[in-house]
């Protein structure tokens, strides 16, 4: 009798590794606070000192969850990207996804210039950063799909990726050179990426967005498992190929537009963690791997933050420069160990 | 001869397949016409281009078709929603999954999609057919293997396997025996004709071993540029049907070996 296995293991351990690093992550920063306040503090059984339950509350505690968020949320738009374009080397960053949000929040803040006091009351609103980089993303994702349908092969479709990032670029250095030093220094920071300075506000609206995504992916599990076998197979076994496309597409845009809208464009979770995942989760079926893809995203990110916010000291590394320092090597490792990547 | 009235699977009639854009239509192959019945083995075999894949692709609902009908059933295939087609049809493409990462039981498994909820859970049935079709096709013993461990011949009988657990009364096959060797070309066609004997399953393939076709299929489509004949081997033969399947400058069809041969 063959059974398919549920891994269950697995995600006992990297439930127990996300408690770790979550509570690492939240021990450590510039302000060293002793590990028993630490607890305490997150219980609700308030600190010895005032200022440890304030850093703890408003800035560590917000800090991890977008990390977590923003980990997971790419790690699952990457794997959304790889079945959909059935491709190993898509996600939301090679898709030019992230170029696209990078995009509509240039045009949020350099384009303010253009538009005038119109939009400056608009900018202060944390939603019109999300909406604009969720729009910029989905049309990058609008436009790729259009060359898709028009286009069999999916090499043409990454090197069109790469494409529209170039595009974006331009565009960007565009409207910095018309834009003023201060809203050139707002955007070159958002780029960057950073998880911290997030507000509770923030980080609920990430959360719905985020959740709103992995609900979508989730559901479309069974219609992920059936475009493994390619389109017409699936079409075959029934599967309206339009509408999951579509569905897919939602989820992914509203994940990376949101992530990259609260936490700058971050590259290679998207790329790197679904390949990551399927060495320890050797199985194809998306009810197994959305959960442990998520996961371990989630985890990733959190042990990058950490690693990015330099403990016992008072600098804080673009988070950016350490997922691409963490993921092109694992990427890299990946491809010479197994000499391909499957997806 | 036909003693006892067979209820029809698949019909075809006066049938033209081909791609149709904005300006125009082009038809590769025109005025196909058939029926195959119950658990019938049938077999399509013509030149290369000569539209087997367009016309198998047709019958699946995977593209309209151009002029003629085609019914499943007795009901025309345009009326039957993709969902309900994939209880009706199953289909074995010349393309390779998409993911090669995928172990052969679960490939296996996605067959029953058309038959299971939202989430895909396992009936105790769905189980019992997909040990059954790994069973048939001899593959239970790779089922926890990936696909790209597996060569040529496995991977056919794994797909066939996709198909069976799809459980569906008529299966279309394109090129099931291509980079195949001889013993297995032959073991994966006397498959479908064990099929169709022993479950009653309508097939349909498209191949291009003619005598293999010759001696298992029940009935042959032959198709050629102007027009496809239907009939069984036996007639086809008796009619010289198979001698205009290809231009006669470089092989030749025997009649009394059901072979192609060289022509010196």
């Amino acid at each position: 009798m063959h059974t398919q296995p549920t891994y269950r293991g697995f995600f006992i351990l990297l439930l127990l590794l996300l408690a770790g690093a979550f509570l690492i992550n939240v021990s450590l920063g510039s302000v060293s606070i002793p590990f028993s306040e630490v607890i305490s503090g997150l219980t609700g059984n308030g600190t010895t000192k005032a200022s440890w339950q304030y850093i703890l509350i408003e800035y560590r505690l917000p800090k991890a969850i977008t990390a977590m968020l923003a980990g997971g949320g790419l790690a699952v738009s990457g794997l959304l990207m790889q079945t959909l374009f059935r491709n190993p080397l898509a996600g939301p960053f090679v898709l030019g996804l992230s170029s696209g949000a990078s995009l509509g929040v240039a045009f949020l803040i350099l384009g303010a210039g253009f538009f005038g006091g119109v939009m400056g009351g608009f900018l202060t609103n944390e939603w019109s950063l999300v909406i604009a980089a969720a729009l910029g993303s989905f049309l990058v994702l609008l436009a790729v799909l259009a060359v898709t349908f028009k286009i069999k092969d999916t090499m043409a479709i990454l090197i069109i990726g790469l494409m529209f990032g170039s595009v974006t670029a331009a565009v960007v250095a565009v409207l910095s050179y018309f834009s003023n030093a201060e809203q050139l220094q707002q955007y070159i920071f958002w780029s960057f990426g950073s998880l911290g300075n997030q507000s509770w506000q923030g980080v609920f609206i990430l959360s719905v967005c985020c959740f709103i995504g992995f609900g979508f992916s989730y559901v479309s599990s069974k219609s992920l498992n059936a475009l493994l076998l390619g389109e017409n197979y699936a079409k075959s076994m029934g599967l309206h190929i339009k509408k999951t496309t579509f569905l897919l597409i939602i989820a992914t845009s509203i994940l990376a537009g949101s992530i990259t809208a609260f936490a700058g464009p971050i590259a290679f979770v998207g790329l790197a963690v679904p390949h990551v995942t399927r060495q320890f989760f050797k199985t194809s079926n998306h009810f197994v791997l959305i959960p442990a893809v998520l996961l371990s995203g989630s985890l990733l990110l959190l042990i990058c933050d950490t690693i990015a916010q330099l403990p016992f000291s008072e600098y804080t590394l673009p988070i950016n420069a350490i997922t691409s320092l963490v993921g092109a090597p694992i990427v890299i490792w990946l491809l010479v160990r197994k000499r391909k990547l499957l997806f | 001869m036909a003693s006892e009235k067979k209820t029809t699977v698949l019909e075809a009639s006066e049938v033209s397949v081909g791609y149709s854009s904005k300006k125009k239509a082009i038809a590769i192959a025109e005025a196909i016409s058939f029926s195959i019945a119950e658990g019938e083995l049938v077999a399509l075999v013509g030149s290369n281009g000569i539209g087997k894949s367009t016309l198998l692709r047709t019958l699946a609902k995977m593209q309209p078709e151009l002029k003629g009908t085609v019914s499943l059933k007795g009901k025309n295939i345009n009326e039957y929603t993709m969902l309900q087609l994939a209880t009706e049809v199953s289909i074995v493409l010349t393309e390779a999954p998409a993911s090669q990462n995928l172990t052969v039981l679960e490939l296996v498994t996605l067959g029953r999609q058309p038959h299971t909820n939202w989430m895909g859970s396992l009936s105790e049935e769905d189980i019992s057919i997909i040990q059954n079709a790994l069973l048939v096709t001899n593959t239970e013993t790779l089922a926890q293997r990936k696909c790209f461990e597996l060569s040529d011949g496995q991977l056919q009988r794994v797909y066939i396997a996709r198909a069976l657990a799809q459980d569906t009364p008529l299966i279309l096959l394109d090129e099931p025996t291509t980079h195949l060797d001889l013993y297995h070309r032959a073991s994966v066609l006397k498959l479908l004709k064990k099929l169709t004997k022993e479950t009653k399953k309508t097939i349909l393939f498209s191949t291009h071993e003619i005598d293999l076709a010759i001696q298992l299929a029940d009935k042959i489509l032959v198709m050629t540029p102007e027009i496809a004949y239907f009939d069984t081997p036996k007639n086809l033969i008796e009619a010289k049907r198979f001698e205009v399947l290809f231009p006669e400058d470089t092989i030749q069809f025997d009649p009394k070996t059901g072979r192609f041969t060289v022509k010196n």
